[in-house]
């Protein structure tokens, strides 16, 4: 069970959270090509290592999440909000 | 002879008397037995029959390793298969049988396979049954299949009750600064020093008793250092749980206990769980799982009276059970020396073989003293007997192997051939545990994350350095958390005083043995070599087709000496074969304890509407829709569901219906960027959705499939209460956050879940308009011109009660959504309700709205299943070409927009008497056959139409199929139905009804 450290909440258990996805991916302008589209949508890595991904808090405080994870070994590294607004008003609390 | 109960000594009580039942006949025991104790202190010697050959099978450990005393305990519903006797602790009323033997396992018939054994050797069942005419010709996995039956019944272990399981379980969450597994003097210590350094320390103990290795040594000094350490434990405030295994190591320190809370109590309290299964979240944790005593091949190594030699010494100082009279106890390590002089010492006479051509110094002086005779270079070749052992034949030391010399008459052979380092719970942790050649055993490294070996599960064999470790490792854990703690200097691991000489198979030139590996899955050393010799040169490989190492006991007794005898046949060292992986459960873990409490009704949470009681008290016969409670139907006097609802739709449709809509979702969308979020999630422009005004919207995901639907109410400016899909509510919720929290944090906008906060009654049919204006303070509200199709009102039901509505149709009628919030519901149909009865309307419910919703061709989430565009429910004008939604880039690639792709349609029956199933496949009349044309969704007996109808999707829909006959295949439930294939919109078509 991997315990991720919400910034919101604290340590829980990997059960309370849903995994998104890849983090990294840049989501074209709606108005993209679909060739931009499918290249977000399907060409992903299959990384064994560090990944950058989403979590979703949703039996928690339903935040998205952005977590630093190894693939291979389940450390976390960081986890912070996925909205740059809310990750500011974190860092201004501390 | 055989075992027998010594007249003092050992943990047990002898003052008081335990009465259990073995086989239908009643024997005695003492509190502080295990059943297997006590069995042998019956003289009981076969005690179960072996897997494939049926072999009898006696005691051949003391612990969970237990590979021959595998029993049933308990009856009826409580039949539980497969119990290891020495793990069972003894109570009053025990019941117990032996298994996998007819008629019992003293006589057992199926004993012939053992006869035919040379038939039956690795991979028996897959090469013959597999290829066997008239099956011969590539259908072997047929043949295989049908077999198979029979072969499981031939060959297996004890059998699980039909019957429910009448016990609770429960689940149970805890935390620690410091786990601890294992109470021997390692553990005891790790726990102490850790506790003392200010930690919060839980230590797990599989046993019904504290010790560990303590509980099956002699003398005071032990005896008190254990009772010494029980009792600072207690004075630090060391959590200890007994009956307790930790039976999987898994990421962050978590760990999966499970505690058998009842099973040795003959009447537990009723309110008491069986067992609990227990979720632990520790900071750091300490493994001091002991070690396992290892067999040795030899010819017929597992005949009662053969058992490991630590276990002899735990029957005759735990137990005060003698195993024999006549004792030879063989080894190739000094551990054995003890066991030899503890069993000398109560009465046994006994001779101690060792294969070691030296001896270790003190111990064998310490032999001598205690009258124990001494081979050395001597090795056990095979057993003699039948129903038990009466004497072994011996091999010695020559130039090249073992040569055959002589034999003795014995009644028990107590075996060591090493110990083998409980690494398991580490190796859960992915961690390949590496072969030390020194001490022939493999090992986990000392520490990995947060976890620590100590003790002999870290390979020390004496308990003094046990301790030592066990105290190190406590210090380093409270170290890491930031306590102060002494650091240790710890002694070179191993400890022996002559080191161990690796014998793992004792086989002489033209004899003939059968030697067992792993005796639970009846796999021998000839198997081994067989498989080698047809290809199976991955250990892997090996593994699979021998089975060694799959029983119940996960390769506990097999694994070394099966790697070890690989590596023999390939010619490589140990290392070079493999390694041993183990995975979780350490032990057995019941079904029951891992569902808890989710069990029937609370297999999964229940949602129930607001007005659930209201419904209940007004006839609802109520169905499960997901995780919601919902009325399917309202039976008026003795009407079957197909009359209630066809009533129900008829009524609807003439005057009046209400319906509970409840369990849709609903979220508040506010922020002064709601209405550009919507216009991006929605195909249909949202932009301009004037106040007061509610627009049904399609949702696509972003690879252009069809998500959701529903409609959205704007309520202000910047306030919208968007409606979803019963079934995709929490998925939509999800998905929305998602986009305003990742991709689109510039937009400002808040969404909320509202469902639970607002109660929805749908009021449908051509007398809405009028009981809605009865019930609603301003009846002018409900003007036709105020309030057309698609208008949106908030105003207040009669007695001031806050409301929403929309006018929208489900069901093709005249129709409003009416909202309050969910402390009114019932308020809201104590108004509704008289003024819909006045109406000559009625209640309906789940299957008269489908009905409704099929006639009408409405899709809802059966049709929306994830695999359909906006065009293949026939909503493709829904998408606005005019702007760019989520989806819009990826909707249109060549796949998704292929005139063949199945579409939306309405089917009929084409004699309009028959009718069809949902899920059928629709085929055409050529080909009834293979994936077919399409599916379909739902079915109904329409009362507008006069016949059932259906909705689905079929290839390049109804245009396509104008002329045509398809069969609605169904071939395992109702059989086949010609149909037609017609728009999905069969009932007023043109919407005048709606908008009128
Ligand atoms: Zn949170």
């Amino acid at each position: 069970m991997i315990r991720i450290k919400c910034p919101f909440c604290g340590e829980r258990d990997h059960s309370e959270f849903t995994y998104g996805g890849d983090a990294s991916i840049v989501y074209p302008a709606l108005d993209a090509t679909a060739e931009e589209w499918h290249e977000a949508v399907f060409m992903r890595e299959n990384i064994r290592g560090m990944q950058t991904e989403t979590w979703h808090h949703v039996n928690g405080c339903r935040m998205w999440l952005i977590v630093q994870r190894d693939t291979m070994t389940h450390e976390i590294r960081s986890v912070r909000p996925a909205h740059e607004g809310l990750a500011g008003v974190l860092e201004d609390d501390r | 002879m055989s075992a027998r109960r010594l007249p003092s000594g050992g943990r047990i009580d002898r003052s008081q008397v335990l009465r259990f039942t073995w086989d239908d006949r009643v024997m005695s025991g003492h509190p502080g037995d295990s059943l297997a104790s006590a069995l042998m202190a019956n003289g009981e010697q076969v005690l179960g029959r072996s897997f494939k050959y049926h072999r009898p099978r006696g005691v051949m450990s003391a612990g969970v390793e237990e590979s021959g005393a595998m029993v049933t305990v308990g009856e009826g519903a409580r039949r539980d298969p497969n119990v290891k006797a020495p793990m069972q602790e003894l109570f009053n009323g025990l019941t117990a049988t032996g298994q996998n033997a007819w008629p019992n396992v003293r006589f057992d018939f199926g004993e012939v396979n053992d006869m035919l054994g040379r038939f039956l050797v690795a991979g028996f069942y897959y090469k013959t049954f597999m290829g066997i005419p008239p099956f011969e010709w590539g259908k072997g996995t047929g043949a295989w299949m049908w077999y198979e039956k029979f072969i499981r019944k031939a060959a297996g272990m004890g059998s699980a009750s039909r019957e429910a399981d009448p016990d609770q379980y429960e689940q149970g969450h805890d935390f620690c600064d410091l786990l601890v597994v294992g109470s021997g003097p390692a553990g005891m210590s790790s726990a102490l020093a850790a506790a003392e350094a200010g930690l919060d320390v839980m230590l797990v103990e599989q046993d019904w008793e504290l010790g560990g290795s303590f509980l099956s040594q002699t003398g005071s000094e032990s005896k008190n250092r254990c009772a010494d350490m029980v009792a600072s434990l207690n004075n630090a405030g060391v959590r200890t749980m007994l009956r307790t295994t930790a039976f999987g190591l898994y990421d962050y320190g978590v760990a999966g206990l499970l505690e058998r809370v009842t099973d040795h109590l003959q009447s537990p309290d009723p309110y008491q769980p069986r067992q609990r299964f227990w979720t632990v979240r520790a900071k750091q944790t300490i493994l001091a799982s002991g070690a396992l005593e290892r067999h040795i091949a030899f010819g017929n190594n597992d005949r009662p009276g053969v058992m490991n030699a630590a276990a002899g010494r735990a029957y005759v100082n735990r137990y005060g059970v003698l195993p024999g009279e006549r004792v030879i106890v063989a080894t190739n390590n000094d551990s054995a020396y003890h066991s030899a002089i503890d069993l000398a010492s109560a009465g046994a006479e006994v001779t101690l073989l060792d294969a070691r051509s030296t001896l270790p110094g003190e111990l064998s002086e310490r032999i001598g003293e205690a009258g124990v005779s001494l081979r050395t270079n001597t090795v056990p070749l095979k057993t003699k007997g039948r129903l038990s052992v009466n004497g072994l034949e011996l091999a010695v030391i020559s130039v090249n192997g073992w040569r055959a010399r002589g034999a003795e008459s014995c009644d028990a052979v107590l075996v060591s051939g090493g110990w083998s380092p409980v690494v398991n719970l580490m190796s859960h942790r992915g961690v390949k545990p590496k072969w030390d050649a020194e001490n022939a055993c493999f090992l986990a490294p000392s520490r990995h994350e947060t976890i620590q070996m100590a003790g002999s599960a870290a390979g020390y064999w004496r308990a003094a350095d046990c301790e030592l470790s066990g105290i190190a490792a406590g210090s380093v854990a409270a170290s890491a958390l930031g306590k102060k703690a002494k650091s240790l200097v710890l002694p070179p691991i191993g400890g022996w005083d002559l080191a161990i000489k690796p014998v793992y198979e004792v086989k002489v030139p033209g004899k003939k043995l059968k030697c067992l590996v792993d005796p639970q899955h009846d796999v021998t050393a000839e198997d081994i070599r067989l498989a080698h010799r047809e290809g199976f040169v991955s250990a892997e490989h090996l593994k699979r087709y021998t089975t060694l190492g799959m029983a119940t006991d996960g390769g506990k007794m097999g694994n070394v000496i099966g790697l070890a005898l690989m590596a023999e046949a390939l010619g490589r060292e140990i290392p070079e074969v493999g390694t041993t992986t183990f995975r979780p459960p350490y032990t057995p873990v019941s079904i029951g304890a891992l569902r808890g409490r989710s069990v029937d009704e609370h297999f999964r949470p229940l949602r129930r509407t607001p007005m659930h009681d209201w419904n209940l008290s007004n006839g609802a016969t109520m169905t499960m829709a997901g995780l919601w409670h919902r009325p399917w139907y309202f039976a008026r006097q003795s009407e079957t569901i197909s009359e209630a609802y066809v009533r129900e739709t008829e009524t609807t449709r003439k005057t009046v219906g209400l319906c509970d809509v409840t369990s849709l979702g609903k979220i508040a969308v506010q922020g002064p960027d709601a209405t550009e979020f919507l216009n991006r999630i929605y195909t249909n422009p949202f932009a301009k959705l004037p106040i007061g005004k509610a627009r049904y919207g399609i949702m696509l995901r972003d690879d252009g499939f069809v998500m959701d639907d529903g409609t959205t109410w704007r309520l202000s400016e910047t306030e919208y209460f968007m409606t979803t899909t019963t079934a995709h509510a929490g998925k939509v919720m999800v998905w929305l956050e998602e986009l305003l929290q990742t991709r689109w944090q510039d937009l400002k906008v808040h969404v909320t879940s509202v469902s639970e906060q607002w109660a929805g009654c749908a009021v449908a049919g051509p007398e809405s308009r009028k009981v809605l204006a009865t019930c609603v303070e301003d009846a002018s509200v409900m003007d036709n011109d105020a309030f057309p199709f698609m208008g949106v009102v908030e105003t207040k039901l009669k007695g001031g009660i806050p409301c929403r509505i929309a006018r929208i149709s489900f069901s093709g009628e005249l129709a409003y959504e009416t909202y309050v919030p969910s402390d009114y519901a019932v308020a809201m149909m104590d108004l509704l309700w008289p003024q819909a009865e006045q109406s000559g309307g009625c209640l309906y419910g789940l299957e008269a709205l489908g009905a409704m919703r099929i006639e009408k061709g409405h899709v809802t989430g059966a049709e929306l299943d994830g695999r359909v565009t906006i065009e293949d429910a026939g909503l493709g004008k829904m998408a606005s070409p005019k702007k760019s939604f989520i989806g819009s880039a990826l909707r249109n690639r060549p796949d998704m927009t292929r005139e063949d792709r199945p579409k939306l349609v309405g089917i009929f029956p084409k004699d309009r008497s028959q009718t069809f199933n949902a899920g059928a496949i629709l085929c055409s009349v050529e080909q009834v056959s293979g994936l077919g044309e399409g599916w379909i969704t739902g079915v109904t007996h329409s009362p507008v139409m006069g016949h059932w109808i259906g909705i689905g999707f079929i290839s390049g829909g109804h245009e396509a199929w104008a002329e045509r006959t398809a069969i609605a295949a169904d071939p395992v439930r109702k059989g086949n139905t010609e149909v037609e294939i017609v728009s999905p919109h069969m009932y007023d078509p043109s919407g005048e009804k709606m908008y009128g």
